[in-house]
Parts: C-alpha cells; structure tokens; sequence
C-alpha cells in the first residue's frame, strides 16, 4: 500500500511539484494583491500627487468627515471606492487613467482644478446615485437613524426623502468637498454653473 | 498743623484714586475704556467658558423695528460662498413652502438703482451679513435695554 502510494508520487512527481508551486504562487497573488489594493486606498497614497494635495484633500480638511467629536475619519477610498469587489475593481482602473491626467497636468493648478470641479463633481454624484450612494450606507444606515436625536428639520427631511426614494447624494452633496458653481439665480451666473434644477432635481414641481 | 491737614489728607485721596484700578486703567490707555474688565495692553482675563450651540427654535421675536431676522438654527456647515448659497435651499421663494421656511422678504429684490429683480438682488446674496444665529450665553456687560410693547 504504501508501496503503491511512493510509486504514484514518484511517476507523477513533476505535475504534484507544479501543482504546489501553483498552490504557493497563488497565495503570494492573493496576498500581494491585497497588500496593492489596500495601499493604494490609504490616505497618505491618495494625496501623493499634488493635484489631490493641493485641491480636494485641503477643503476636505475643514469638514466633518475629516475631524468631528469623535475622532472617526471617513477617508478619501471611504467614499470614493467600494468595499464590494467588482466596483471597487472598476473604480481601480478608472483610478489609473489619473496616472495620465497627473502627468499631462490636467488639474495642476487650483485655476485648472475650478475650471473642472462642475464636471468632476458631476460625474461623482452621478456614479453616488447610481448606486444608490452605497458608500456613504456602509457607516451611515437609515435603519439606524434615531429621530429623537435628530433636529426637526432633519427627521422632516429624512423621512420625507427616504419616502420618495431619494438618496444620501440627492441632498448632501459638497459636505466633503467644496460645490461647483450653482445657477440660483442670483445676479448674473457663471458660465460653467450647474442649473439649480439640475442640482436639485426634487425641487421640480 | 492746621495749615498741614488738608495736604496730607489730598496726598491720601490721590494715592486712593492712583491704586484704584479704574484710574490706572485710564492712565495706562490714554483714557479708553474697554469693556473686557482689563486694560487694553494686557492680555484679557480668561472668561471664556465651553463653546454654545446655536439655539434651534422656531422663528424669534424682533427686538427692535427693522431688525432683521434672527436664524434660529446653527448654520456651521453652510456655505454661503461665491459658488453656492445654502440658505437659498430653503428659505428662497421658489423653496419655502415646500421647506417650510420664511422666504427671504421682498424687498432684497431690489438692486441698487431700485429696480424690482425677479429673484434676490446680488447685493443682498450673503445672508449672514445681517441674519444672525444666536447662542444661550449670559451677556458679558449687563444692559437695561428692553424689547419695546409696541412693534
């Protein structure tokens, strides 16, 4: 018996040295693989080019999801990745053409940055109500929202909102960053300023 | 020792008014008078004690005619800025009713050559110049004045 068992492993010794090599292998992918994904969802790499430094990661100082009473920082990958494995992929590769953009000079200077902050804040409230603003529920849970803590106005809102189907973004919107220019009407609008209809769809009557 | 008395008892008021805080207070800032309790040159006392939140109530009383309205909610992460005016969210005229705010008043649509506009004039875009919230916090100089019966 144990014959047999040195003799199948003798014939069969380089595919079951293969196979273990692929076993090894296939943990240090994994590993090394997570080991990237979670670097390059740290703070520290996200500010690594000056156009995040200089531009969003300074006015996300001053809110609260940067410093508040408790001391619980929502980082940047917080809200702009996703925990799930598929999007959170795809916004990896959508992430590498920054690469490109940082090297071009796309957003280099604050003036570059405001000229495209409309488009790029666009583009993320968009993908935040696609999805129904997924990463903002991984802390924040309706479900848990205790309305005798809340302002009046708040639970008027919340629960009116929550209502109607509408979403964290359809209303928070700029609580991180700064907003782009809002047409509301006031004096003479900028020419690259969202219509306020646009940022506010529910205000439709 | 007749003649002697009024000098020294002069002598002993003067010395009284000199060690007197007020006096050495008007000496030392060329007669201004702060309302902190020190002198301008000094660093003040401290008196400050934990930070107030804003009351949040329904709308306040006026204290005098033509005061403008007082927020009676904290306005700490809204923006009024060149790019966007948050207050606007609720209290502009086409929000109002369905945010169950005060509209802003009519007469902010006027602009400088009074012209009636058909929304808030430019001019009176940034709110917080003169509405106001306010915090429950003991006045610091105690005042007499009272909100008039009449308004």
């Amino acid at each position: 018996m144990i014959q047999q068992i040195i003799q199948f492993g003798y014939r069969f010794r380089f595919i079951l040295a293969g196979a273990f090599s692929a076993f090894v292998l296939g943990i240090v992918f994994v590993v090394g693989f997570n080991a990237v994904m979670d670097e390059t969802n740290t703070e520290e790499f996200c500010i690594s080019c000056h156009e995040m430094k200089d531009n969003n990661y300074r006015e996300y100082q001053d809110t609260l999801h940067y410093a508040n009473r408790s001391g619980m920082r929502a980082t940047c990958s917080d809200c702009h990745v996703s925990k799930e494995f598929v999007p959170k992929m795809i916004a990896k590769v959508k992430a590498s053409m920054d690469l490109y953009h940082s090297v071009v000079g796309t957003i280099d200077t604050p003036e570059k940055f405001a000229a495209r902050r409309s488009e790029l804040a666009r583009r993320e409230w968009r993908r935040m109500k696609d999805n129904d603003s997924r990463e903002c529920r991984n802390c924040h849970d309706a479900d848990s929202f205790d309305y005798g803590l809340q302002g009046y106005r708040s639970v008027q809102q919340h629960e009116e909102g929550l209502l109607t189907g509408q979403t964290c973004i359809d209303c928070h919107q700029g609580i991180a960053h700064r907003l782009p220019a809002i047409d509301q009407g006031v004096g003479v609008a900028s020419p690259a300023s969202i219509p306020e209809n646009v940022f506010r769809p529910q205000a439709e009557k | 020792m007749k003649s002697r008395l009024p000098t020294t008892f002069s002598a002993a008021v003067l010395a009284g008014l000199l060690s007197s805080p007020c006096i050495s207070f008007a000496a030392d800032d060329g007669g201004l008078a702060t309302l902190r309790g020190a002198p301008i040159q000094e660093s003040a006392p401290d008196t400050s004690d934990a930070l107030k939140k804003a009351i949040e109530s329904d709308p306040m009383e006026r204290d005098f005619t033509l005061q403008p309205p007082l927020v009676s909610h904290a306005i700490d992460n809204y923006p009024v800025t060149k790019e966007f005016n948050k207050c606007l969210d609720c209290h502009s005229w086409e929000n109002y009713r369905k945010e169950k705010a005060t509209k802003i008043s009519l007469t902010h649509f006027q602009d400088a050559d009074g012209k009636e506009l058909a929304n808030v004039s430019a001019r009176r875009y940034f709110c917080v110049q003169c509405h106001v919230p306010q915090v429950d916090a003991k006045p610091l100089i105690a005042n007499t004045y009272q909100r008039p019966s009449v308004r």
